[in-house]
């Protein structure tokens, strides 16, 4: 059962066409990876997916719904959540706060004016959250600003509050690119307890092998604009198309 | 208390406290001595300090949590006005209905420019919002005569029909503000010794209003609410992208504080009911900001410190003239005082802008979280200096 229809999508920014007749299916509880080389169209795909950009061509169906022409927030809302590349938080904010924010909006939807109300009396929502910090490990940081955090940490932050609005589709875009090896690691570990404990389903863009070949059950590979191959991972490690795409011919 | 935590109690009990005993704390030097020109302590500009720290607490929902710079808040100001004195005109001279109609009119004309203004962020914003308000003054200066009154102002004339009060005292003098009977100029005066206390009726009505519009503003700040306001300051894309429509709450923010500035508009009109297109002039505009900014953006206290130490300067340091300062240098010898009155000369009287504007660079540059941050730098180098006594204490015994 598949729980995101990508259906022939294209999409043309002036003379280049980045995406053409793109098919793509995710099926529900995998972790799919997208790779490609660079200019392949992963993050034109990605932006596409969740209401950032709007195809020229062709649908996206999640769940059996079409999320073409909707805001951003309400396609968050339907159950999709996105992991930035540089980690997106609020960094003026403590960590507390940070994973309160997702909480509220799970709670309360897009716009809720609760002016009047104390934040210190949302019992329910502080106790969402605390528990979602203990899970990432970092409920001794919770009175920190946000912004002050280590790289690895904010990462960590980001997919927490995303979890904490309990998406049916979580969407990384990049999730490790910048971060030491050991970080690197830290991540592909907690992504792989997230994809075992929960009943999830995992997107994943990316660059760095080491993390495709660990955490993926279902790649595509992205080559111009268009996908190239979808396969298991050892199909596509031996794949000659894909060594072709990433390393040119002559290799 | 009040559903508060202990710090914001203690603080919206100062707030209080400074409000209620204004006509003491703001009148420190006996009537008759040289320093009398300082004292700040009379209902006209008491009653300023409060319905101008009001405007900058309004201001501070929108700015402090929000980043959203507005440079046109004085529109929303001048609407309230414009609102009361038609109050005073068509309905009576009591001025709650007056205020609560400059609450609401004020309230819609921020949704109107709120909606097209808030599509921009940023710089675009600010400027979006400048020219509503600079159209504002345009239109109550001269294309809306009829009902603003042109340049003159609108006033209270001995003909306005006043259905539910009279249209002129048995004295044929127009009727004055008040409060279900309570006159706004009334005013009762305390001698104590040689100090001379004025306590009136109207500031006292404006120091209620400010004493809950800081409490509601205070529950604001606390609220799930404000929380999403500082989430739109911090990251917008973030807020976007975790199911949340930034752009009612930034249009709530906006309304809410243009409501605050109607209040405002409203009071300072049934304390003196007339309303100019002046008010909603771009420097009024202007001054709002540089209050929430020098007093502290996003404080809840700081809007109101800015309020005042900015009146305080308007109205006490434009007074001092070179007949004062040579007065006060009169002990020098001939040359020297002309020379210090020189000096000193372009920075009072008519010159206290160049005073303002030296300690507003001086608060941005050193203080940017504004005198807020100042009261708090100098708590922490107290307490720091109590810690290091203490620990030498410690160290005495051992010798």
């Amino acid at each position: 059962m598949s729980i995101l229809e990508v259906k022939n999508v294209g999409k043309r920014f002036g003379g280049l066409q980045a995406l053409s007749d793109v098919n793509l299916s995710v099926k529900e509880n995998s972790v799919h990876a997208i790779i490609g080389p660079n200019g392949a169209g992963k993050s034109t795909l990605l932006n596409c997916l969740v209401g950032k950009l709007i195809p020229d061509t062709g649908s996206v169906m999640f769940d059996g719904q079409s999320v073409l022409g909707r805001a951003p927030y309400e396609i968050n809302q339907m159950g999709i959540s996105r992991v930035f590349q540089t980690p997106e938080i609020f960094g003026d904010l403590t960590v507390l706060e940070n994973m309160m924010i997702p909480c509220l909006a799970k709670r309360d939807g897009a716009f809720e004016l609760n002016a009047i109300a104390s934040v210190m009396g949302q019992r329910d929502i502080i106790d969402k959250a605390e528990h979602m910090l203990v899970e990432m490990n970092m409920a001794d940081k919770r009175h920190m600003h946000a912004a002050s955090l280590s790289r690895g940490d904010k990462r960590r932050l980001e997919i927490g509050m995303c979890l904490s609005q309990e998406p049916r589709l979580l969407l990384l875009d990049e999730p490790t690119a910048g971060m030491a090896r050991a970080d690197t690691n830290n991540t592909i570990d907690l992504l792989k307890q997230i994809s075992d404990q929960r009943d999830i389903t995992i997107a994943i863009i990316e660059h760095d092998m080491h993390v495709v070949f660990s955490l993926a059950n279902r790649i595509t590979v992205l080559a111009q604009g268009t996908p190239l191959v979808e396969d298991n991972p050892e199909n596509i490690r031996g794949n000659p198309k894909v060594r072709e795409a990433y390393l040119g011919e002559t290799a | 208390m009040f559903g508060l935590d202990k710090r914001d109690t203690t603080l919206l009990l100062i707030v209080a406290c400074l409000a209620i005993f204004a006509p003491f704390i703001l009148n420190p030097f006996p009537t008759d001595s040289g320093l009398a020109q300082f004292n700040a302590g009379y209902p006209d500009l008491m009653q300023r300090f409060v319905i101008f720290g009001i405007f900058a607490i309004g201001f501070n929902i929108l700015f402090g949590l929000t980043g959203y710079l507005s440079f046109g808040h004085a529109a929303f100001l001048g609407v309230g006005s414009y609102s009361a004195v038609w109050m005073f005109k068509l309905l009576s001279m009591n001025v709650l209905p007056a205020i609560i109609l400059s609450v609401i009119i004020a309230g819609l004309f921020a949704l109107v420019i709120g909606y097209v203004s808030l599509r921009r962020s940023g710089i675009y914003f600010s400027i979006l919002t400048l020219a509503f308000a600079q159209m504002s003054f345009s239109l109550a200066y001269s294309v809306l005569t009829p009902i603003t009154n042109g340049e003159t102002g609108l006033q209270l004339t001995l003909d306005d029909p006043r259905v539910l009060g009279q249209t002129s005292t048995a004295d044929g003098s127009i009727p004055v503000t008040n409060f279900f009977g309570l006159e706004m100029r009334g005013t009762y005066e305390m001698a104590v010794g040689p100090w001379a206390f004025q306590f009136n009726m109207g500031y006292y009505l404006c120091a209620l209003v400010l004493i809950a519009a800081f409490y509601l503003s205070i529950r604001i700040f606390r609220s799930p609410f404000g929380m999403m306001l500082r989430a739109v300051k911090s990251n917008q894309q973030r807020m976007n992208y975790t199911g949340l429509n930034s752009k009612p709450y930034t249009l709530a923010a906006f309304v809410i504080s243009g409501m605050y500035a109607g209040l405002a508009g409203g009071l300072m009109a049934s304390m003196d009911p007339l309303a100019g297109a002046e008010r909603m002039q771009w420097t009024a505009s202007g001054e709002v900001v540089l209050m929430t900014i020098l007093g502290g953006a996003g404080t809840l206290i700081g809007p109101v410190l800015g309020a005042g130490f900015i009146k305080y300067f308007e109205n006490i340091f434009s007074k001092i003239n070179s007949n004062v300062l040579h007065s006060w240098f009169s002990f020098l010898p001939d040359g020297l005082e002309d020379f210090i009155v020189f000096i000193i000369y372009p920075f009072i009287g008519k010159g206290w802008h160049l005073t303002l504007g030296i300690l507003f660079m001086l608060v941005v540059i050193y203080l940017p979280g504004g005198l807020v941050e100042g009261g708090q730098r100098i708590g922490n180098w107290i307490r720091g200096r109590k810690k290091s006594d203490a620990r030498q204490n410690e160290t005495h015994p051992a010798e």
